[in-house]
């Protein structure tokens, strides 16, 4: 997290260093989860069947096309701010912000559908369920959400980077937190693209 | 804060006063003292809640509280230790501080997030103990939270389990800013292999840090959100695996054990040069072995389970591997006794610290084997045996390790000394304060006393009232030592800048060092330990 020394303009590669260890450690967070997927889905495997269909994979599958988009605008507008056009590096991380919103509105109706099934952890409708199914639905929900929780940080770095970018403190010279802040969008695009064939496609 | 005189040279402790100059400050040497006060004030109230537990068992039944409070305080007193003191320590407070001095560098990689390290660190600190007094119950899981007790038990549990996140977090802050430290910051001619011991060690913890604190992060979320949100990953009722749990807790929490006793081992590799005036024997080795026992002890937390439900293969395969752990922390052993054999050996306070390092890690290490053979486990398991071997290893091990750094470094710290006479008869309260209270505890752990309970069978009482007078010796001896620094701290003669002839660089700068470290950038021109002091036959 070198973000907070910014303002002294920290040697580029020291910075970027730092904030591939903590990709790194991002990505063990998610790995204890993927064990407890692995180990519930090899104990449960037909309730997992049963609950991967109840998952709308047309939602799943629109929300990867615009994490994978966005991720190709984050990294153009790096391109640009490298090319010393602000102004373009200043509209593409704004697209890249639109589609993070995309992603949280078609999560916030997904959620919404599932938790208007009462297909939320510790319902009565869950409660009847077989255990894996309540397992399955608990790791997506735990999944998912720590993901939307990256994407909103994600988020709010990015935004961090276009008001800098607009006041010149990020520029063709120095450009170390745009380049750490499209890290780890992409370590966001990253996870969502191994929980969605998890959560979705295989069933 | 303003105890220089007309006449001292500004350094580090005097170039800004006032507390909010060290609140805010990103320098590492007042971060270093940061965490060595809070950690202090920590270890000072854990002790105490351990010597009440002792007192508690000086005789049978119940003697001054309850079984419930006895319940709550071993829980405490293991989670301030482990999370608060053990696994910050060493490389908090004396990596801060000699780290950057060491490989001559002016700061760690980011001094701000440093700080801000030390904030997420008393912000953890304080709801762990926020926990102890929040609306409710006491946290009475033990410091491993096992589920399904700690997933059901209704006591404070959640909040002691955020702390406890909160704490894993300025870990990992810590061991990155590390990482990069050493491979962005070393000074010109200091190659990897010119670097001192310490920061080695440190670099090996901090890679563990690193990829295994993030392990306990989740698995502690998974916890909370089966209290909060009833997702039941680890509660047999929803359809989860009790023992995935232990899986997930002890993939971070044996590897946390490295993160305790490597920076230690660090630090009896650079005493032990110093205070024999001879190169350090086994560079490479111990180099090797260290990075050998961050590898190994990732793939060992198995050992923790052998009782709880897992098949034969996996069970003889982590003993396997548990019993080749045994082999770099052996080679470091031997360097470090070799390293003493024909040097001027100097029986200051650091070393006899130092040497008591070695011999009670011993003891805590081959005790650890019985613990680690499949057949002796199984009497063993969750004995006080098993509370002695840890202690051997974690107080004797990191602790005494802790003792030797701070007596090493204290003249370099605050530029004077303590008190050699004073030091030495704290050490042999210490020491045999340590020895009687936890040695008992492996002849009635064998004889099967269980580990965390209140009460026991009057048989155990010759024990346990040995142990418990051992606690009283040991806390006298602890009283002793800190007074020690604490009074000389002002008092003390003026140290000089090398007060031990040491060779590496933090023995190079003034005591105290000045507040950028050096004045000009050092240039490394030859391997570390080389001694050419004219004091030396």
């Amino acid at each position: 997290m070198s973000t907070t020394e910014h303002s002294e303009y920290i040697d580029s590669e020291t910075g970027k260093l730092g904030m591939w260890l903590f990709l790194f450690t991002e990505l063990f967070l998610f790995g204890g989860l993927f064990i407890v997927y692995a180990v519930m889905r090899s104990k449960y495997s037909e309730d997992f069947h049963h609950a991967a269909l109840e998952l709308n994979a047309f939602i799943g599958a629109t929300n990867t096309v615009v994490l994978l988009v966005s991720s190709m605008t984050v990294a153009m507008s790096l391109t640009a701010i490298q090319k010393n056009q602000s102004g373009k590096a200043v509209g593409l991380i704004f697209i890249t912000l639109l589609l993070a919103g995309i992603f949280m509105v078609n999560k916030y109706f997904e959620w919404g559908h599932k938790i208007g099934l009462h297909l939320y952890p510790g319902s009565d409708v869950m409660k009847t369920l077989p255990h894996g199914e309540i397992m399955f639905f608990g790791l997506y929900f735990m999944m998912t959400g720590l993901h939307l929780l990256h994407v909103i940080i994600g988020g709010i770095l990015l935004t961090i980077v276009m008001l800098r970018l607009r006041s010149g403190k990020i520029n063709y010279e120095h450009y170390l937190l745009h380049e750490n802040g499209a890290l780890y969008w992409h370590l966001v695009d990253l996870i969502w693209i191994f929980l969605f064939p998890l959560l979705y496609l295989i069933t | 804060m303003n105890y220089s005189t007309p006449t001292a040279p500004l350094n580090y402790l005097n170039h800004k006063t006032g507390l909010w100059s060290w609140l805010s400050s990103t320098d590492h040497k007042r971060i270093g003292l940061l965490y060595l006060y809070s950690i202090t004030v920590f270890f000072c109230a854990a002790a105490v809640l351990g010597l009440l537990m002792k007192i508690e068992k000086f005789a049978p039944g119940e003697t001054i509280m309850t079984a419930q409070t006895y319940n709550g305080i071993f829980t405490i007193h293991g989670i301030i230790m482990i999370f608060i003191v053990v696994i910050p320590g060493l490389a908090a407070v004396f990596g801060n501080f000699f780290l950057p001095i060491m490989i001559g560098a002016k700061d760690v990689a980011f001094p701000k997030l440093n700080l801000f390290s030390w904030y997420v660190y008393i912000t953890g600190a304080c709801l762990g103990l926020y926990s102890q007094f929040a609306k409710g119950h006491v946290p009475d899981a033990g410091w491993t939270f096992y589920v399904p007790y700690s997933a059901e038990v209704n006591s404070n549990i959640v909040i002691a389990l955020t702390a406890a996140f909160i704490l894993g977090f300025a870990s990992i802050l810590t061991g990155l800013n590390f990482i990069v430290t050493m491979h962005r910051m070393r000074a010109p001619g200091m190659g990897w292999f010119r670097m001192p011991l310490f920061p080695w060690s440190l670099y090996a913890t901090a890679w563990i840090q690193i990829l295994a604190t993030p392990i306990i992060g989740i698995t502690l979320l998974m916890v909370i959100a089966e209290r909060t949100l009833q997702i039941g990953f680890f509660n047999p009722a929803l359809g989860g695996d009790p023992v995935l749990y232990q899986h997930l807790f002890w993939i971070y929490s044996h590897p946390a054990v490295y993160v305790m006793i490597l920076p230690a081992m660090g630090v009896v590799s650079e005493i032990f040069p110093t205070f024999s005036q001879k190169p350090i024997f086994g560079y490479m080795p111990i180099v090797f072995s260290s990075l050998a026992i961050a590898l190994v002890g990732y793939f060992v937390w198995g050992h923790h389970m052998f009782t709880s439900g897992m098949s034969y293969e996996a069970r003889w395969f982590f003993s396997f591997l548990t019993f080749l752990v045994a082999i770099p922390s052996a080679i470091k052993v031997f360097n470090w006794l070799s390293t003493m054999y024909g040097g001027s050996v100097d029986l200051k306070p650091p070393l006899l610290y130092a040497i008591s390092f070695i011999f009670l890690f011993t003891i805590g290490g081959f005790t650890g084997l019985t613990l680690g053979s499949l057949a002796t486990n199984i009497q063993t398991h969750n004995t006080d045996f098993v509370v002695a071997h840890f202690h051997y290893i974690i107080f004797g091990g990191m602790g005494f390790g802790f003792f030797a750094g701070i007596h090493y470094w204290y003249p370099k710290i605050y530029g004077r000394m303590y008190s050699n006479r004073w030091a030495n008869i704290a050490w042999v309260f210490v020491f045999t304060g340590f020895n009687v209270l936890y040695f008992p505890m492996f002849i009635i752990g064998l004889q099967g006393m269980p580990r965390r309970y209140f009460d026991y069978d009057p048989k155990f009482q010759t024990g346990q009232m040995i142990s418990s007078i051992g606690a009283f010796i040991l806390i006298i001896g602890l009283i002793g030592m800190i007074s020690n620094l604490v009074y000389h701290r002002r008092r003390g003669a003026i140290a000089p800048a090398n007060p031990w002839h040491g060779v590496t660089l933090e023995w190079q700068v003034p005591s105290p060092p000045p507040h950028e470290n050096f004045d000009e950038v050092p240039v490394i021109t030859h391997d570390p330990y080389v001694f050419d002091n004219p004091v030396i036959k």
